[in-house]
């Protein structure tokens, strides 16, 4: 008994650990004072109204959804096919190359930022919408790799195979077979890939230009230039946004699953 | 008949492993012919070549007298039907019917005419609309057949298509699959391990072993005259008895069993006089009586046990030198272990396999 309570005011603990600091920012959106601090004295929508109308702000968020939109695009698309390949078996040294389409996960992001700028200063993309889709791609390629190796590895091979001796194509069976097959592994990924870009600052600090700011970077110097409360207001809209996101995947996924099914 | 589909010395290397061995095999139009071996014998081997899925290494098939070894499968126009029926689990029962007319490019009007009649003939019309896995095994297997039907290819291919199946299920299978052979005309290989379904299906069984064929035959030949003593071992239940042959006139020979009896048997290949052999004695070829018959070939053994099996009577006997097993009809008396008694055989119902 005095285990299980145990247990579970550790478990309780934990999670508070890990979610105080969206307690922490999360009511200071809705405050009507001027300054990010406690306490609040009323409720206001205030920061939201300043959020969508100041220029910098406006701006943020339509630049972070360009580079989110694109980013997700082009890693789902080099995942999708870098997931492909690897499914060959005839591929020399098949786990080290997994393994290099890993690396920017773990690589740190201040060397990538180092090594990205220079290259893409070189390719004359720097401060370029381009650039920021192209480094934001690079490291969210990993996660749709994962995500979408995971569920290839879940077809049954035969079954592309019966495909195939049916009369279709490699790439009909790519397209009528394989794909639909793969689609919640490809959706999830879509989704890790926008969520990427969405947060990333580090490598946005080294290559984005004055014109490519995006929203977790505007946080990012506003936070060191005045501590107005927009910043809890655009968290807000942050959490806001992935947990839609992820709720739309998580019921795809289930719609998907219900149309094998039913 | 002509011959429609020809494995012209046909070797396959997975690395250093040779697993199918210079494998000549000529199949007629509209035969059926199953593929019967152990596990690892190269049969499914054979079965992804002639569909495509492998590349042998060295040889040709021929299809129609057309080489095909660089046709790619889908325009190889043969029906496969696995063992994990493999069905599209993202399609409806009716849309993994029309899968292969639509890569036919054939009209919707069409289509839906051929896919209603296909899953009539596997009496599967009802559940056009589910998904595969609303279904049982045997239903989602006869989805696969009629799939790999619907189109008429020129051949189908079958790899173990009921080894998921439950016994029962199985029998009915084979049954239904051997009436569709008749009806359409089909060109069917068969992949199987199960002797049995081969014997019931086919018109000629290729019995296989470690890459080659050891006997190919009706399930008849193969069971009755095996060539050699894999086959006899493998295709039903034998006695084997080793002995000496002594003379060999025409189709039969004279063979000296170590305990000096005489046993004057068929003959499936060459053998000469001196040479070591088997005899292959099915047991239910044995017959057994109290007093020394008229028969050619009389052991006298000894019964050590008796089992009733229901259909049949199980008797094991013993010899002065071997064990001898016994498969009496069911009218048969009992015997109980320790009487004497004399097993009898024809000459035709033994055979000389080489040992």
């Amino acid at each position: 008994m005095a285990i299980k309570l145990g247990k579970l005011v550790f478990a309780v603990l934990a999670i508070l650990f890990l979610v105080a600091p969206l307690i922490a920012i999360l009511p200071l959106a809705f405050t009507s004072s001027v300054i990010l601090t406690y306490p609040i004295p009323s409720w206001s929508l205030r920061w939201f109204e300043e959020l969508f109308t100041a220029d910098a702000w406006r701006r943020a968020i339509i630049n972070s959804l360009i580079i989110g939109t694109g980013t997700t695009l082009l890693a789902t698309v080099l995942g999708t096919a870098a997931s492909l390949g690897l499914r060959n078996r005839l591929i020399f040294f098949r786990g080290s190359i997994r393994t290099l389409f890993l690396l920017p996960m773990v690589v740190p992001a201040v060397v990538l930022g180092v090594g990205m700028q220079v290259l893409l200063a070189r390719f004359g993309l720097a401060n370029s919408y381009a650039g920021v889709i192209i480094a934001h791609t690079v490291v969210a390629v990993p996660f749709v790799v994962v995500s979408i190796t995971g569920a290839l590895a879940g077809i049954d091979e035969r079954v592309e195979r019966a495909a195939e001796s049916l009369g279709a194509s490699p790439a009909t069976v790519f397209r009528r077979v394989t794909l639909p097959l793969a689609m919640p592994g490809v959706l999830s990924g879509a989704v890790l890939a926008f969520a990427t870009s969405l947060d990333e600052v580090v490598l946005t600090l080294f290559v984005a230009g004055p014109n490519q700011r995006t929203l977790a970077r505007q946080m990012f110097s506003s936070i060191r230039e005045n501590i107005s409360p927009a910043i809890a207001a655009a968290a807000f809209l942050f959490i806001a946004a992935t947990l839609l996101v992820g709720f739309v995947v998580v019921l795809s996924r289930f719609m998907l699953r219900k149309r094998q099914q039913a | 008949m002509a011959e429609f589909i020809r494995f012209d010395r046909i070797t396959k290397f997975y690395g250093p492993l040779c697993v199918v061995e210079n494998l000549d095999l000529g199949i007629d139009k509209g035969e059926f012919v199953s593929l019967l071996g152990p596990s690892g014998s190269g049969k499914t081997t054979i079965l992804m070549m002639l569909a495509g899925f492998e590349q042998p290494t060295a040889g040709t098939i021929l299809l129609d007298g057309v080489a095909i070894n660089d046709v790619p499968t889908h325009k190889r126009d043969m029906g496969v039907v696995f063992q994990s029926y493999a069905l599209f689990p993202h399609m409806s029962v009716g849309e993994n019917v029309a899968f292969p007319l639509q890569m036919r490019g054939m009209g919707k009007a069409e289509i839906g005419e051929r896919v209603a009649r296909a899953l009539d003939m596997v009496q599967l019309s009802a559940l056009a609309d589910r998904r595969p896995s609303q279904l049982s095994g045997g239903q989602q297997q006869r989805v696969a057949l009629s799939r790999a039907l619907v189109f008429e290819p020129r051949v189908v291919l079958m790899d173990e298509p009921l080894g998921a199946l439950d016994k029962q299920l199985r029998e009915q299978m084979q049954l239904d699959i051997r009436d569709l052979h008749r009806r359409l005309g089909l060109t069917i290989v068969f992949v199987t391990h199960d002797q049995s379904e081969a014997l019931t299906m086919s018109d000629r069984v290729a019995v296989f072993n470690k890459g080659k064929i050891e006997q190919i035959g009706t399930p008849r030949q193969v069971y009755d005259e095996p060539a050699t003593r894999f086959v006899a071992e493998f295709i039903g239940e034998t006695n084997l008895v080793e002995g000496v042959v002594e003379t060999v006139q025409g189709e039969e020979a004279t063979v000296r069993l170590p305990s000096g009896v005489q046993i004057v048997s068929a003959i499936s290949g060459a053998v000469t006089s001196g040479q070591p052999v088997l005899l292959s004695i099915r047991p239910e070829r044995v017959d057994l009586t109290e007093t020394r018959g008229e028969a050619r070939n009389v052991l006298e053994t000894e019964v050590t046990d008796s089992v009733y099996q229901g259909d049949h009577l199980r008797v094991q006997l013993q010899n002065a030198a071997h064990p001898l097993i016994a498969k009496l009809g069911r009218k048969s008396r009992e015997f109980q272990p320790g009487t004497k008694v004399y097993a009898a055989f024809s000459a035709r119902d033994c055979r000389v396999v080489a040992s």
